[in-house]
């Protein structure tokens, strides 16, 4: 299940939800991520994140299939959201099931290393100098390219 | 055909959307790259920033030697920064 809405979520409700009445699922793994304060030195009071709605939803449908191709997994939700946001608030939301640990702590981290480097999101951070759009990161492809199946 | 610009590419060139009506011999993604900037100053980032440029056609990653066509919605962007 993938989600990409503006509004904050609840981490245990959701996981609640995705393994209400499922007693297949041995194990759960989350990642949640959070807006800092401080990046590249400078002072972050807030932060906006831009999307591209209609392929945000394509690619995270498509990178939630692949890890579903590869690991056996009993459930799985992405949610990640869009707008202004401030340090501390939640932004985005990864969990995965499974019968054991393996499968659900690599295939979360597995959608979050494509999440990072496929889905089209674009963070503007709102700095004393005025706003600054992030640049992409050398070690975010870094950490893509090893799950590449050889 | 329409064509979105996100990000920096968006303020740069001043708007999120338009329509476009590239010439005939535009027929690849490099093509409409090598025409845009004929629309008007703001548009020369996108030689400019090349490197940076990321583009997409109907919503899915395409490379350069890609064919467009009309009725195709393409976007440019730069490198993604969510998560």
């Amino acid at each position: 299940m993938i989600r990409v809405q503006e509004h904050d979520f609840d981490v245990g409700q959701e996981i609640k939800n995705l393994t209400n009445g499922n007693h297949a699922i041995g194990g759960v793994a989350s990642f949640l991520g959070l807006v800092r304060d401080i990046a590249s030195d400078a002072e972050i009071s807030a932060m906006t994140l831009e999307h591209y709605p209609g392929m945000t939803e394509k690619m995270l449908t498509e990178i939630e299939a692949e890890a579903n191709r590869r690991w056996e997994l009993d459930a799985s939700l992405i949610i990640h959201r869009y707008g202004r946001m401030e340090p501390g608030e939640q932004i985005v939301l990864v969990i995965t099931c499974s019968k054991h640990r393996k499968s659900a702590f690599e295939s979360c981290e597995f959608l979050m290393d494509f999440l990072k480097t496929k889905a089209p999101f674009w963070k503007l951070e709102e700095t004393p100098e005025g706003g600054k759009w992030v640049d992409a990161r050398d070690s975010d492809d870094t950490a893509a390219s090893r799950w590449i199946e050889k | 055909m329409k064509i979105l610009y996100f990000a920096w590419l968006r303020t740069t060139i001043g708007k999120p959307l338009e329509e476009i009506t590239p010439p005939e011999t535009v027929k690849t993604v490099k093509d409409l790259l090598d025409w845009l900037p004929s629309l008007g100053e703001n548009y020369s980032i996108v030689q400019e920033k090349s490197d940076l440029l990321r583009i997409a056609i109907n919503q899915e990653y395409a490379n350069l030697d890609q064919e467009i066509k009309q009725g195709d919605e393409i976007a440019l962007f730069p490198p993604v920064t969510g998560g």
